[in-house]
């Protein structure tokens, strides 16, 4: 289920897909067949990575009469910032802040 | 009518009420979004997203499009000084649909339409990196009871 972060990691961990995601971030809210221009797969290859991608909720899409939009949706990428990113950041700020104090010598 | 600019997706473990009351209520806004919504969210109404500080200093303002709780709420987005400039008036739809087929729910989907955003735009520029953000927060805050 989308909820599952294995699911965004695994759907992060192929190359293709992620260039996916770099094209709608340049460009958001593509069709099918724009996508497929300039990629090295076939469409369906393309199609099956969108789907897993769609599936992770790192893609959410918009029908606009008989043409499938795809947007990229960093919501998952924010929970995995939040979750993984963050806290270690945390950490190399305040082992700054030690290197800090303890050069110049003031009380932490 | 032209494609969307931003079509942000979460899955939320609350009901849609909560969620609406999530988006709109000062106790949960306050909170993760640090502003104040005001409005009677009427159809035609003026809305004005608002900071916490004394003189409530608007830094959103917009009208209500649709208004149909708790399913989807439409709203004209624009910087106080650009209200009366239709290029720089953007559009915000908030829609929220059931997830029956979640176990342990109640499951919402809320999805963020963000459309007519002026290409190129300081707002364009704040919304892409501001409401990934502000919608982890409220699913953290829904969730959890605390942020």
């Amino acid at each position: 289920m989308i909820e599952d972060i294995d699911f965004t990691f695994k759907a992060l961990s192929d190359p293709n897909r992620r260039y996916l995601l770099d094209v709608l971030h340049a460009d958001n809210g593509q069709s099918l067949s724009a996508l497929c221009t300039g990629m090295d797969m076939s469409r369906q290859a393309v199609t099956q990575h969108l789907g897993l991608l769609e599936e992770a909720g790192l893609i959410s899409v918009v029908w606009q009469g008989r043409e499938k939009l795809h947007y990229l949706n960093p919501v998952p990428l924010y929970e995995i910032y939040e979750r993984w990113i963050k806290k270690f950041e945390r950490t190399r700020l305040k082992a700054l802040r030690d290197l800090k104090t303890q050069i110049e010598g003031a009380t932490p | 009518m032209s494609k969307p600019d931003f079509v942000y997706v979460n899955y939320i473990r609350a009901s849609r009420e909560e969620v609406w009351k999530g988006l709109l209520e000062p106790e949960f806004t306050r909170q993760y979004w640090m502003h104040e919504q005001i409005s009677d969210w009427k159809v035609g109404s003026s809305w004005e997203h608002v900071r916490l500080d004394e003189a409530k200093t608007p830094d959103i303002v917009g009208k209500v499009l649709e208004s149909d709780h708790p399913n989807r709420l439409v709203l004209t987005w624009a910087q106080p000084k650009d209200a009366d400039n239709p290029e720089k008036v953007s559009k915000v739809a908030f829609d929220l649909r059931p997830v029956e087929e979640w176990p342990n729910g109640p499951w919402t989907q809320l999805t963020l339409t963000h459309s007519d955003l002026e290409p190129g735009s300081e707002m364009e520029q704040s919304v892409s990196y501001g409401w990934p953000a502000l919608m982890s927060g409220l699913k953290t805050l829904l969730e959890t009871g605390k942020i």
